[in-house]
């Protein structure tokens, strides 16, 4: 037991403590300028992290059922960076939230240790404990305008529907320990696919990665996203849309590719399926919408399904999971980026009118270039266009999807469903781009007023599209040291054996 | 040198973002500064190259992803030295006939020079992922300049239109040459097309991997290229395009789709294309015939232009699908040829709508009286799209169909399809020109004005080029003969039989 291992989560939870302190002796007006400081704080958190943590040997703390590992602490950097910006959007939005500011802004900090915790968690125990603790704060950050009914829904939806995945997550990994007796992943890992025959213990991990499809919304889970995303304030949606799946992608990857690799070839029809349902799915409802952040929901899904194609690739080879393993980090952070961005546009243009239609950005090329830009930039990187970030990031997946494609020509189809859906997804973002420069009725013109600390996100979100597009070579290589440890876990399982 | 054409309109761009939208001026100044040096440098690039050397020239490699193999790697030969003058050509005149944008040009001239750097860059790639991400740099940049800036009722549904097919086409285009890319041994895996070339000529590629990544390059690209009955796109997006965009889209992007065919396609998967050039025979012959005969029925000016070229890249499909050096040499030939006939036609068809405020043929006519200029040139360009000798198309289409009668015999009737067309051609042009020059005149076109002496500069550049490369054909062949020569002979050895 090593306790310094969790150094980033205390410090993480020391910060959500403090602010709910600090909040009893801030007056009313200057509360929402703790989202400053928290913001602030999480930076230092995350340039720690730098300083402290480098390569070397994996370390473990609980009893083994924490994991500091290369994947780790790629997941952790990844979750300070979202939250650092949700907080600053946070900032802009709290003038919507009636009453406990602070409050939220701590939820946000909660939920950011629970993803933390679930970047190492290394055994079912400390899988199930982290994503409640993320999914019981979101219960109530999707619910916190209370005065707003849509709000209320999305919360009511996301209560409802979370505790179901959460009951099918217990039941499942009831049925994993009965079957197996073990709770930990190296221990399973250990058992060599000893119960790939086992239904019971196969249908456990079934309801597992139901439960996880849940924080993804993939495909037979993915109903609560739209209605949630429109519904919850934005900055929610936001922390949701990033945060939350990237949490469900990394239990994931451990689960199915640290765990229990045999069962995870066994099932590569299945991801396969799941991943073409998803993108159909995602990008198909997608069209018809007129609500911005309905859009983004199903938009969500879709981008669910690209990145399950990628789990899927890496399914076909359960052995050699890095080229797959990386494609889907760096996805994921570019989806990060794009997200991130157009969020943070809506939330600035969107707050004077109470419905976000997709007309209300009308005239933002002429009102505000800089977050017409921005937006235009983040619908272009979400469709997967060159230069920017979402291309590279769809490049890498095909072409791991393609490279099993010799092995089992489903892969094909499933490529050519990607296809089709980018060009439908191309359909409704460039919607939002043709809304912004050349709609007919432009509603307001007016410049909108954007404080520094928002300037300094957008540079940062148009910073991380840009590089991600025009110069992957750094981050590619981080994003294979991070996959790297799940083939680790497996090379130990083997040694053991 | 080749970087410096592809850096200059893209740091421009850049440049220009940051000044503030009043300096008007300016933003014309840096366009047309950009795109003059570019036109020089390609200028002297096309003079010093030399056509003797085996390779490419002009080299320059950065290595870009270690992991993948991918490089930024440029570089011309005999195929893409024509067609880079000719875009840079292109590229400078686009530039000067935008004094028609009236409204928010900031934001047309950085898009415009976005896509004139990703032209650039897509035509002098020598590494497949670059190849591919130039290209789609530029659509962005279009959907918006169509959408901002184009005219018409159905600006909007042209802009989906075109960017959807060419998204569908592109992204079908890239499956293939991954597919290529995983053809090769995990070791040996690069993205650069010399050495995936060289590769394959060696170990040639597996028949059935041939057989199903030629077809998707074949219709991917052929969906850029408007390749019937994919072709739909073209004739609605140029006209509702501002001119500049439809200049360098239908003049130059849309040879990149014929460039990669023959870049690629070709000498990597020979057997692939000789399972598949049966279909492109039959499909060019729908280009041919099916839109000569649409563009017949027009009564729009710039659909009929639209229609026509979708025509024209009828012929390129034929002189690739004869697979011989004459037909190929013939190919690239007309692809130079009509991206300044494309681009001259487009531009004047320009001019007259800026001056008129319409372009429905029934509406104009005795135009001549008062556009002596604008009205000559537009004559020259409809003979020209005739095939008339004397200008550039001329030699190339002749080529392209002494090709394809040697390489495939069996395809007489597409030949016989090509000569028919060329008579439509003439027909439907010939008929444009009276409705629109002759004839009497409107009496509110009385005080349409002619081009002024600056105006007329971009037409005049583009005709000289007509005129000069109809005049002298050799300096075009001398240098694409070569290329053209091993990228036949790498792929089909005992073709050269066949082609001499």
């Amino acid at each position: 037991m090593n306790p310094s291992v969790t150094i980033l989560e205390l410090a993480v939870l020391a910060l959500g403590l403090a602010l709910l302190l600090i909040d009893l002796w801030t007056a009313a007006e200057r509360k929402r300028f703790l989202g400053y400081g928290a913001a602030a704080a999480l930076g230092l958190v995350l340039a720690y992290s730098f300083v402290r943590f480098g390569g070397g040997d994996p370390q473990y703390a609980f009893g083994g059922s924490y994991v500091m590992d290369g994947m780790a602490l790629f997941f952790k950097r990844f979750f300070l960076l979202a939250a650092i910006i949700v907080l600053l959007i946070s900032v802009e939005f709290s003038d919507r939230i009636l009453a406990g500011v602070s409050e939220y802004y701590a939820l946000i900090v909660f939920a950011l240790s629970g993803m933390m915790f679930a970047a190492s968690a290394n055994d079912f125990t400390m899988l199930f404990v982290s994503v409640e603790l993320v999914t019981v704060t979101f219960y109530v950050l999707t619910s916190f305008q209370r005065s707003r009914l849509p709000s209320l829904e999305a919360g009511i939806k996301y209560l409802i529907l979370g505790a179901l995945s959460t009951a099918f997550t217990i039941y499942g990994i009831a049925l994993v320990f009965g079957t197996s007796g073990t709770m930990k992943f190296g221990e399973l890992a250990n058992l060599h696919g000893t119960l790939t025959g086992n239904n019971l213990f196969l249908a456990g991990l079934l309801l597992v990665v139901i439960g996880l499809g849940f924080k993804i919304a993939a495909f037979p889970v993915q109903i609560w996203a739209p209605d949630v995303y429109q519904g919850s304030p934005a900055p929610t949606a936001a922390f949701l849309a990033v945060g939350s799946k990237a949490t469900g992608f990394v239990l994931l990857l451990r689960v199915l590719f640290s765990a229990v690799p045999e069962v995870t070839a066994q099932w590569t029809q299945l991801l396969i399926m799941m991943s073409a349902v998803t993108i159909l799915y995602g990008n198909l409802c997608a069209i018809p919408q007129r609500n911005v952040k309905r859009l983004l929901g199903y938009s969500s899904i879709a981008h669910a399904g690209y990145l399950l194609l990628g789990i899927a690739a890496m399914a076909g080879n359960v052995r050699d999971t890095s080229v797959g393993g990386s494609a889907v980090l760096y996805y994921l952070t570019g989806y990060l980026f794009s997200v991130l961005a157009a969020f943070t546009v809506i939330t600035l243009v969107l707050r004077r009118i109470e419905v976000e239609d997709i007309s209300g950005l009308a005239g933002l090329g002429q009102g505000s270039p800089l977050l017409a830009a921005v937006m235009t930039l983040a619908m272009v990187s979400l469709a997967g266009i060159p230069p920017l970030a979402g291309f590279f990031g769809k490049f890498l997946l095909v072409k791991s999807a393609l490279e099993q494609g010799s092995q089992n020509h489903a892969y094909y189809w499933l490529v050519g469903i990607a296809v089709a859906g980018v060009v439908i997804s191309i359909w409704y973002y460039f919607g939002v781009i043709r809304a912004i420069y050349w709609s007919r009725d432009p509603v307001d013109l007016s410049p909108i007023a954007i404080s520094l600390p928002i300037r300094l996100a957008l540079y940062v979100c148009i910073a991380g599209m840009l590089l991600l597009g025009l110069f992957p070579n750094p981050m590619l290589d981080t994003t294979q040291k991070a996959a790297k440890a799940l083939e680790r876990v497996q090379a130990t399982a083997i040694a053991n054996h | 040198m080749l970087t410096a054409i592809i850096c200059v309109p893209l740091l421009t761009a850049m440049v220009l973002a940051l000044i503030p939208r009043n300096f008007r001026f300016l933003f014309r100044l840096g366009a047309l500064t950009a795109t003059f040096i570019t036109m020089v440098l390609a200028g002297v690039i096309f003079w010093h190259f030399d056509a003797g050397l085996a390779g490419y020239q002009f080299e320059t490699i950065r290595p870009w992803v270690n992991d993948l193999a991918i490089a930024y790697h440029v570089g011309v030969d005999g195929l893409n030295v024509g067609l880079l003058f000719m875009g840079a050509i292109v590229a400078f005149a686009a530039t000067c006939v935008s004094w028609e944008i009236k409204t928010s040009g900031k934001g047309f001239y950085i898009l415009l020079l976005l896509m004139i750097g990703g032209i650039f860059g897509a035509f002098a790639s020598l590494d497949l992922f670059f190849f591919y991400f130039f290209h789609e740099l530029a659509l962005v940049p279009t959907f918006i300049m169509i959408g901002l800036w184009g005219r018409g009722a159905n600006k909007n549904y042209a802009a989906f239109n075109l960017t959807l097919y060419l998204s569908l086409g592109a992204l079908i285009a890239l499956i293939g040459l991954i597919g290529i890319y995983l053809q090769m041994p995990a070791g040996e895996r690069t993205f650069s097309i010399p050495r995936i070339t060289e590769y394959f000529q060696s170990q040639p590629m597996a028949l059935s991997a041939q057989r199903w990544i030629f077809p998707l390059l074949m219709f991917g690209f052929g969906i850029l290229v408007a390749l019937w009955p994919f072709h739909t796109w073209a004739p609605l997006g140029y006209s509702a395009a501002p001119t500049a965009t439809a200049m360098l889209h239908a003049g130059v992007l849309k040879k990149f789709g014929l460039y990669g065919l023959i870049r690629v396609a070709l000498p990597l998967m020979p057997d692939g294309a000789k399972h598949w050039f049966f279909v492109l025979g039959i499909l060019c012959f729908g280009n041919i015939i099916h839109s000569g005969w649409v563009a017949m029925r027009q009564r729009d000016l710039n659909l009929l232009i639209g229609n026509s070229s979708v025509a024209h890249m009828g012929f390129v499909f034929l002189g690739i699908a004869s697979f011989n050096l004459i037909g190929i040499t013939g190919a690239v030939l007309v692809m130079v040829a009509h991206g300044f006939l494309a681009a001259l036609s487009f531009g004047l068809s320009g001019y007259i709508h800026q001056q008129t405020g319409t372009l429905r043929m029934d509406d104009l006519g005795g135009l001549l009286h008062r556009l002596p200029f604008i009205g000559a040139a537009l004559l020259m360009a409809a003979l020209a799209g005739c095939g008339l000798p004397g200008f550039a198309n001329f030699p190339g289409e002749l080529l392209v169909l002494f090709g394809a009668w040697k390489g495939m015999p069996v395809m007489g009737f597409a030949i016989a399809a090509a000569w028919g067309a060329l008579i439509i051609a003439a027909l439907y042009m010939l008929r444009a020109v009276r409705n629109v020059l002759h004839g009497p005149m409107p009496d509110r076109w009385l005080l349409v004005p002619d081009a002024t002496s600056w105006r007329k500069l971009p037409f005049a550049l583009l005709l000289a080029a007509l005129i000069g490369f109809g005049i002298f054909p050799r300096v075009l062949t001398e240098r694409i003969k070569p290329s053209i020569e091993t990228i036949v002979n790498a792929a089909v050895p005992n073709m050269q039989t066949v082609s001499r």
